[in-house]
Order: structure tokens, then C-alpha cells, then sequence
């Protein structure tokens, strides 16, 4: 990071920008955060089926310090929104989020007292993947979304 | 010589409180555990659950007898038939209209409903394996729901919330060509739940992890209210669908597997058993499906066909009348009860004469075992709580509606 | 098939038992709430009924007296299954606790209590089960209303509806 902001911005840190970020899209380290019916579809990715492994995205790590991409899996309720968010907070940069299936992503068919409206009103969220639950197909392709994303991270701009 | 129980007097030791949060692998998401250790023994727990309450009475209060069904389906996830069959059971109860049912429709809800069961004990067992240690299970128990909900994504349209019955029937019928799918997926998946068997039924690692661990005498199981699997594994003999037959499980010929102590091991082996016996129905099952109907032919419950709204003032009126209001449901209150793959789940529900449900209630299967947790992990080790708590098969989505 | 169960609950209880009925296959008794206890301890102990299926709150609200408590009761070894009711006035709502009878009820109690603000006199810890306890109000009484929100944390973007 010190050496990037040294040399500036020149065709030396776009081709380090270029590695590093390649090395980072072919091995991420998910955190899913399942709560719900989601997680039965999730199960199907993560299994011999819909491969996700292929990505390389096979080690899910269930620790904040050590993931980079937070997997929002489910519904999410006031009661369990503080937790979210520490565990948002203890994930160290850079990091992602996926919101996966309707209710993480706007609350879904649940409009009442208990359920929080979406994630994005406590953390920020990059990719968002609707359906009820979603097809694994629809996950492998938020997958490649997110790898063109990573791709594109800048790290001296942070984003 | 000194031995090491002289050296531990003077330890001044204290209890670690710590809390197995609501976002651990083990707990599947959703509990929260607060324990108090001694080393590595438990010496208290408090369960607390909540954290995937959704407001589903609420909800329900607030939407027609129709659209419940959807918010019936996200109870047990993981077998939704079987909530989607209760609820249209209780809400025909209540209509009268059970006699009146086509054939059909019913033997269909209960190969569907063995099928789910089939999906529901594959997952739970899947989690509890892996759990334990021995991913493999894990994908090999996997791969066989895949196939089972292939046949089920085929009759019904949807992978793993169907909202698939009607008050009055179901809602479309499974095309041609299911019968072979799903005797091919029955095929396929009883050599693969044989290599299953072969690797933990004698495995003395999975034998040191479950056997005699997590043990729940009869009596207590009783005073807390337990059914299902969790009951059976301690050798009382109580299944819905023996005691109290519905749909048509009086005239299918299949055991009831009973366990012997009540351990881990008992629940796991209860459960790959009903597996066998589940399949067993769907054999006997399918070639007894009657050809016919699918939905109670009433105007005031099921929507006419196309052609008729098209073509007929009666039929849009109709169409319309159904689409923006409803069912009416006579006033009353029901206790509707079936077997499902946690024990007995029952509806409770109060009508007040209206389009929307008064009061609707879940008898929820795993919340009587969630709560005998405490007393069954008091003096283990804080690694039993993993396969004991696999054994459950607490559904969050049941457990705190 | 449990017209028994009423008949030996009328015989014992006159004054107890408000009306029965039988409707759909359920055979339901409605007793007042002071011998609630007495009650159960005689279905538990002389009828058999072993086991406690279901306890829950009901909240009807134009009516008085305005809160029913729910039990569904199963009996093993004679096959009987019956709903006891109970009503609660709304300025005093307060019922016995059955946990000595059956130690199934202590969640189902909690639950309620959360819920509707039942509070059930003997029970070893009434506090909530399945709602944080900052939240505020009753969700499932009839004027709670359907969407109000109560959020934990502060939101980033203020909710749009």
C-alpha cells in the first residue's frame, strides 16, 4: 500500500493493482451469514451440482478477519441487525457484500414489525440478488459480478 | 509423588461465560447459546432464540386465506409441503368441504408430503454429519436431495418453497412423464444412502460422539411436550400417522422405526430408517394414483378456467370476485395436526367469518425439544452440544416463526 | 371420540366449566380462570393426559372479557386429545401458571407473555423469548399496529415508507 501511493499513479501499480487483484477474485473467502430458506440454496451451490468451488471461492471461512466476502443469506430481523453489523465492522478491508435472496435484500414479503428492510440500511451492499429463494444458477452469476468487481478495485482509491 | 488431583486444590479456577452467538456454523444460523464452562464441561445454558422471528401470525392476520399458504411454506423450510398440506387441511376443516376433495388432489399431497420428508431428514442429517466431522456425508446426502428436487421442481415449478396446495385442492397437476422421474430418483439415491450407512453405522468415531451422548428419558421427553423423531429415538411408539391417519395412510403398508436409549446415534439412525420406510410409501403410493380432477370443482373456492373468463360474463365475474376477495371461511376455531418430519405440526386457527384469517397459530415441533436443551447437555462436554443440537433439526424458520 | 373427557370434566366441576362444544372433531371446555390449576392437575392426574400440546394467546378484541389463553392437551394411553379455554379480563391479565404440572409450558408461557402482556403468576422466569428486550408494546394484540417498526440499531438511510 506504501509502495503504491510511492510510485503513484503509473503503469507500475496498474500492473500490480492487476496481480494482486487477480490473485484476490480467484480465491475468495466467503463469510455466509445464513439465516433462513436461502441457506437450502446456498447448501446446493456450495455442493457437487452448482459448483462454486470452481470459482475458487471454496473456503468458507467463518470468521470476520479472515473473509472478504460477506454472504447475507436470508432474512434478516431487528433482533439479529447489531450482530450484523459488528460482524461487518470486524471484516478487514477491502470487502464485499452480497445480499443473497429478496428478504436481505429489501425485507422481502415481510413488512411488519420484526424484519429489517433490506441490509443496505446497515451496511453497505455491492451486489444484490433477488428471488425467493434464488436459483443457484442466479448465485454463480452474482459470483462472476463480483469477480469483475474485485477486478476493478483501485487500491489507491479505495474502491 | 504428588498426583495430579493434589495439584488442582489450589487452582482458584472460575467459570467461563461465553456465548455460542446466533451467527455460528453450528448453530445453523440462527440460536443463540449463553454457557457458563468449567474447563470443558457445561455447567449451565440458556437457550435464546428470536433471531429469525418474522412476524408470521402478524403477517397472516393481515393477508387472505390464500395468500397464506406462501408464508406457510417459510415455517419448515425444508420439507414446505408438509406446512402447505396442514394449513389447507385445518382451513378445509373448517369449510367442511373435506369429503369433497378429489382423489387425485389428496394422493398427490401425500407422495409429495414422503417426498419432502425424504428432502427434511436428508438435510437435518446432513448438517448433523457434517458437523461431527465427516464431510463427506455431507455432499453425498446433497447430491441426493438434488435429485429429489429435480421431481419436485417438475410437478411443482419451485426448488424449495412450493406454495403448492389450494384451499380445495392444489394447484396444478403434475405433468406426465413424474412417475418415472421420481422412481428413478428413489432408485438412485438407495445405493447411495447404503455407502451412507456403511460409513458411520459402525464408525467408531461417529460411535464415540453419539452413543450414549445427549440421552432424554421417556418420561421427561412427555412433560415437555416432544413428538417425532426425538420421541421415537427413545422407544415410545407415536406417529400421526399410525395414531391419527390422514389422507390416505391407513391403506399404505410401512413401519414406524423406534430407537432404544434416546441418544445422538438413536436420532440418527430413527432417521435414516424413515427414510427407507418413506420411500417405501412412494413405491406402494404410485401406482394407486387416481386419474381425475385436481381442485374441488366450487365456484366459490377455485378459480374457473381460462376459457370460461374469457368468454362468459359469469366467469369474470367470478374470476374477479375470487382474485380480489377470496374465500369467505365460515366462523370457528380448528386444531388441524400431521406428521411432520420434527414431530407433530399442528394450526390452530379461528376464523371470524371473514377473508382473513382471525388467529393463526403453529404448533411448532422443535420448540418443546429446543427447550429441554438445558437439561440434556447439563454435565457434557462443549463439544457434544454439536452433534445433540444436529440431532434437533431446529428449523429457525419454525422454531421462531 | 373425547366426549368422555367432557362429560367426567361437567360431572366434577359444574361450576367451573362455562360451556363445551365439539365442533370439527375438537372437543373444546371453557372454565374459569380461578380453578385452572385444580383442573389441570385432574386431567393430568386421573385422566391420563400426559402430555401438553400447545399453549397460546388469542385476542379478541372488541369483545370482554378481551383475552383467551389456549391449551391443547393430548392423553397417550387413552387416546384423548381436548382444548380447555380460558378468558382474561384486559385491566387484570393475570392466569396461573400450569409449569408445575407440565414443565413443557415454561416457553410456551414466555411466548405469550411477550406477545399479548399475559402474565402467568408462578412461573420460575417470565421474561421474552423470541423478541429483544428493548422492544416496546404487545405485536400481537389487535392495536399493535401491522408495520410500525423498531429498529435496534440506528439506520444509515431513513426508511422511505
Amino acid at each position: 500500500m506504501g509502495l503504491e501511493a510511492a510510485l503513484g499513479d503509473n503503469w507500475i501499480t496498474t500492473k500490480i493493482e492487476f496481480f494482486i487483484n487477480w490473485a484476490r477474485k480467484y480465491s475468495l473467502f466467503q463469510y455466509p451469514f445464513v439465516t433462513a430458506c436461502c441457506g437450502m440454496e446456498y447448501m446446493s451451490v456450495m455442493c457437487s451440482h452448482y459448483d462454486l468451488a470452481r470459482f475458487g471461492a471454496e473456503f468458507t471461512r467463518f470468521t470476520p478477519r479472515q473473509s472478504d466476502l460477506l454472504l447475507v443469506v436470508g432474512t434478516i430481523n431487528h433482533k439479529v441487525a447489531p450482530m450484523l453489523r459488528k460482524v461487518y465492522e470486524q471484516m478487514t478491508e477491502p470487502k464485499w457484500v452480497v445480499s443473497f435472496g429478496a428478504c436481505a435484500s429489501t425485507g422481502g414479503f415481510y413488512d411488519n414489525y420484526a424484519v429489517l428492510q433490506g441490509i443496505d440500511k446497515i451496511i453497505p451492499v455491492d451486489i444484490y440478488i433477488p428471488g425467493c429463494p434464488p436459483r443457484p444458477e442466479m448465485v454463480l452469476d452474482a459470483f462472476l459480478k463480483i469477480q469483475d468487481k474485485v477486478q476493478k478495485y483501485r487500491v489507491l482509491e479505495g474502491k | 509423588m504428588i498426583k495430579l488431583s493434589d495439584t488442582t486444590k489450589d487452582l482458584h479456577t472460575r467459570y467461563l461465560s461465553i456465548m455460542f452467538g446466533p451467527s455460528h456454523p453450528a448453530m445453523h444460523g440462527t440460536i443463540k447459546m449463553d454457557v457458563v464452562l468449567d474447563g470443558e464441561t457445561l455447567v449451565e445454558i440458556d437457550v435464546d432464540p428470536g433471531y429469525l422471528h418474522r412476524g408470521f401470525e402478524k403477517e397472516c392476520e393481515d393477508h387472505r386465506w390464500n395468500q397464506c399458504v406462501t408464508y406457510t411454506d417459510r415455517l419448515n423450510y425444508v420439507s414446505s409441503i408438509i406446512n402447505n398440506v396442514c394449513y389447507s387441511m385445518a382451513v378445509e376443516k373448517l369449510l367442511g368441504i373435506e369429503k369433497q376433495i378429489p382423489e387425485r388432489a389428496l394422493w398427490l399431497r401425500m407422495i409429495l408430503s414422503e417426498v419432502s420428508r425424504i428432502t427434511d431428514h436428508l438435510t437435518c442429517l446432513a448438517a448433523m454429519c457434517m458437523e461431527v466431522g465427516g464431510f463427506t456425508a455431507f455432499l453425498y446426502f446433497v447430491k441426493i436431495r438434488e435429485w429429489f428436487y429435480e421431481v419436485l421442481e417438475n410437478i411443482t415449478g419451485a426448488r424449495v418453497t412450493y406454495s403448492w396446495t389450494r384451499i380445495g385442492g392444489v394447484r396444478w397437476d403434475a405433468p406426465e412423464g413424474f412417475e418415472e422421474q421420481l422412481k428413478e430418483a428413489v432408485r438412485k439415491a438407495r445405493p447411495v444412502l447404503k455407502e451412507i450407512h456403511g460409513l458411520f453405522d459402525k464408525n467408531r468415531i461417529f460411535l464415540e460422539r453419539t452413543v450414549k451422548v445427549g440421552l432424554i428419558s421417556q418420561e421427561n421427553a412427555i412433560a415437555y411436550g416432544i413428538t417425532g423423531p426425538f420421541l421415537r429415538s427413545t422407544g415410545f411408539n407415536y406417529d400421526v400417522r399410525k395414531a391419527h391417519p390422514y389422507l390416505f395412510y391407513n391403506d399404505m403398508d410401512f413401519e414406524v422405526p423406534l430407537g432404544v436409549n434416546g441418544d445422538n446415534y438413536d436420532r440418527y439412525y430413527v432417521r435414516m430408517l424413515e427414510m427407507e420406510q418413506s420411500m417405501r410409501i412412494i413405491e406402494q403410493a404410485l401406482p394407486k394414483l387416481p386419474k381425475g380432477p385436481v381442485m374441488i370443482d366450487d365456484p366459490r373456492l377455485a378459480l374457473p378456467e381460462k376459457e370460461k373468463v374469457y368468454t362468459t360474463i359469469e366467469g369474470v365475474i367470478n374470476h374477479l370476485k375470487l382474485i380480489f376477495e377470496d374465500i369467505y371461511v365460515p366462523a370457528g376455531e380448528v386444531y388441524s395436526f400431521v406428521e411432520s418430519p420434527n414431530g407433530e405440526l399442528g394450526f390452530y386457527i379461528i376464523s371470524k367469518g371473514s377473508n382473513k384469517p382471525w388467529k393463526m397459530r403453529v404448533h411448532p415441533p422443535c420448540f418443546p425439544i429446543m427447550q429441554s436443551l438445558p437439561e440434556i447437555l447439563k454435565g457434557l462436554m462443549i463439544a457434544d452440544i454439536i452433534p445433540t443440537f444436529g440431532g434437533v433439526n431446529m428449523i429457525g424458520g419454525e422454531m421462531d416463526r | 371420540m373425547s366426549q368422555v373427557v367432557l362429560d367426567k370434566l361437567k360431572d366434577r366441576f359444574q361450576e367451573a366449566v362455562l360451556e363445551t362444544h365439539n365442533r370439527f372433531g375438537n372437543e373444546t371446555a371453557l372454565i374459569k380462570r380461578e380453578s385452572l390449576l385444580e383442573v389441570m392437575r385432574f386431567l393430568k392426574d386421573e385422566l391420563g393426559f400426559e402430555m401438553m400440546m400447545d399453549l397460546c394467546g388469542v385476542d379478541h378484541l372488541p369483545e370482554t372479557p378481551r383475552f383467551e389463553v389456549v391449551y391443547h392437551l393430548k392423553s397417550f394411553s387413552r387416546g384423548y386429545r381436548v382444548r380447555i379455554k380460558v378468558r382474561i379480563p384486559e385491566e387484570d391479565a393475570m392466569v396461573d401458571s400450569v409449569t408445575p404440572v407440565w414443565k413443557g409450558a415454561n416457553w410456551y408461557e414466555r411466548e405469550c407473555f411477550e406477545f399479548y402482556g399475559i402474565r402467568f403468576k408462578g412461573h420460575p422466569d417470565l421474561r421474552t423469548l423470541l423478541l429483544y428486550p428493548e422492544f416496546e408494546g404487545y405485536p400481537l394484540r389487535k392495536d399493535y399496529p401491522h408495520k410500525q417498526r423498531q429498529p435496534r440499531i440506528p439506520l444509515l438511510n431513513p426508511e422511505t415508507r
